[in-house]
């Protein structure tokens, strides 16, 4: 039978708290281009996540960091940025794991900056949207007279783990051809068009492949593999893009 | 042409040039290395015509590959229709450049003009 | 000023290769080496093209390349050779979806399957090979 017990040493249930130095990158295009740094020093306990410590910075020392969040639990996708040089979400990311006393957080590379740490996603929006990110075909379930698609669990498989994306732009941002390729699709909407491909019920292949198979589409993919290091939701976009070439090689069928 | 062709062709041309190039380096090997490079030796293997014709193979493959890479590359790091045109373009125009210029060296040792 | 503004990280992002595993050093080392395999393929064409101006053109050219140096650098085209083959191939495979992994449910800690141990094992293998690769090639060369 399993036993619950109260910790017994007060050591274990309360955390004095330490502080870290927190930089923040400012900048705000609309006024000029300078960027700066700011620094501040913030308590933190074990659980401190990057988000958190922002938040108290926006609460107590300087109410004019710019900083786009909304659910604290990486669902939404808002908080992406670069957290010491690396893109991660930083409601997802606790101070504790980085390991470090003096924490850096810049706007993600790859976007256009809004102000300070909140960037513009119109772009990933965009070529979302030009993948086609949604289901193809002529018929419909909601017609008077047929039944629902049929998808049995080893076809939601194939694509379940895309469809997980969140959109926060993370890939993108480490993406080696989108460091200088102003024109890729880049990995999140590659990965979406591979997601709404394999599904079952889609019979937009051809649109989608057509649309992927440019100059600046797929074949920019190199296979770095770093959006997929950087995926807060193990959507894993590397393998999505190699799978979906596969189709344009004639691995696939 | 479809980036889709393009890039078939890429992937082509370096699988052929990874057997051609093993038999290349191989010749070279075949005797003492700077006994191979001897003006003789080196002007007996053009004579032998399957050789220089696997030459000239290797030749076009490296070339378009080679230069299918560079294009590769610098269409990554600029963007823009003049200089994606210019550089489509320019990589063709070097890839048959570099053909004909080896091409040349072919054709001249293998007929003994020199 | 609207590229200043896309807060892009440039060639200099694009060609660091820290950060993101040894994936990316790949990508970086294959983009490096396929650029030096290129400039030795020219280099070699011309060098070779002194053989139609007869011997004298052909020793005078030998003398110039055949040097400590010229096999030093002959030794790194050959590391370059056997790694951008040995990641090549592994790039094509992964590009038709081969040895990439299979799609499944995430699972914390979100570990990515297409950057698992075959491909990584791939990677340190070519830069084995292309190692050894260059160990013997500077016996060859030198040894003469």
């Amino acid at each position: 039978m399993a036993t619950v017990s109260v910790p017994k040493s007060s050591e274990e249930t309360t955390t004095q708290p330490s502080t870290i130095t927190l930089r923040i990158k400012r900048s705000n295009p609309s006024e000029s281009t300078e960027k700066t740094f700011s620094e501040f020093q913030v308590p933190v306990q074990k659980w401190t996540t990057v988000l958190e410590a922002i938040l108290y910075v926006k609460q107590n020392l300087d109410h004019s960091v710019g900083v786009r969040y909304s659910c604290r639990q990486a669902s939404c996708g808002s908080c992406g940025m670069k957290i010491n040089g690396k893109p991660a979400l930083a409601c997802y990311t606790k101070l504790s794991e980085l390991g470090t006393s003096i924490v850096t957080v810049e706007p993600m590379n790859n976007f256009p900056i809004i102000r300070d740490l909140a960037v513009n996603f119109e772009q990933l929006i965009s070529n979302h949207k030009k993948i086609k990110p949604f289901i193809v075909r002529e018929d419909s379930e909601i017609t008077p007279g047929t039944k629902e698609f049929i998808q049995k669990p080893e076809d939601l498989e194939k694509f379940l783990q895309f469809s997980y994306c969140i959109k926060c732009g993370l890939c993108n941002s480490a993406c080696p051809t989108m460091a200088t390729d102003t024109s890729f699709l880049g990995p999140q909407a590659l990965a979406q068009a591979f997601r709404y491909t394999a599904d079952n019920r889609d019979q937009g292949k051809d649109e989608r492949l057509k649309i992927v198979d440019d100059s600046h589409g797929i074949w920019r993919c190199h296979f770095a593999g770093s959006c997929s290091h950087v995926c807060p939701k193990g959507v894993d976009p590397a393998m999505a893009i190699q799978l979906l070439r596969g189709y344009l090689l004639g691995f696939r069928k | 042409m479809r980036e889709s062709i393009i890039m078939k062709i890429h992937y082509g041309t370096a699988l052929g040039a990874v057997v051609l190039v093993a038999v290349h380096i191989l010749m070279r090997l075949s005797q003492k290395y700077s006994d191979s490079l001897q003006y003789q030796n080196v002007l007996a293997n053009y004579h032998f015509l399957p050789y220089a014709l696997m030459l000239e193979v290797v030749l076009i493959l490296l070339s378009v590959h080679g230069f299918n890479g560079l294009r590769v590359i610098l269409l990554e790091l600029k963007q823009g229709a003049t200089y994606e045109r210019a550089i489509n373009y320019g990589s063709i125009a070097a890839m048959a450049a570099l053909v004909a210029y080896g091409s040349r060296t072919i054709l001249m040792a293998g007929m003994g003009v020199s | 000023m609207a590229e200043r503004l896309s807060n892009r990280e440039g060639i200099k992002g694009m060609a660091n290769p820290t950060r993101y595993g040894i994936e990316r050093v790949a990508y970086w080392l294959q983009r490096l080496s396929g650029l030096g395999l290129l400039a030795y393929l020219i280099g070699h064409i011309y060098e070779t093209s002194s053989i139609v101006n007869g011997k004298i053109a052909w020793d005078k050219m030998l003398a110039l390349t055949q040097t400590t140096e010229g096999h030093l650098i002959l030794t790194i085209v050959i590391g370059m050779c056997v790694f951008h083959t040995g990641n090549g191939i592994r790039v094509m495979l992964g590009h038709g979806g081969v040895g990439v992994g299979r799609p499944g449910q995430p699972e914390y800690p979100y570990k990515a399957a297409s950057l698992n141990y075959k491909q990584r094992l791939c990677i340190w293998v070519s830069i084995a090979l292309a190692a050894l690769a260059m160990m013997y090639g500077y016996s060859i060369l030198m040894g003469e």
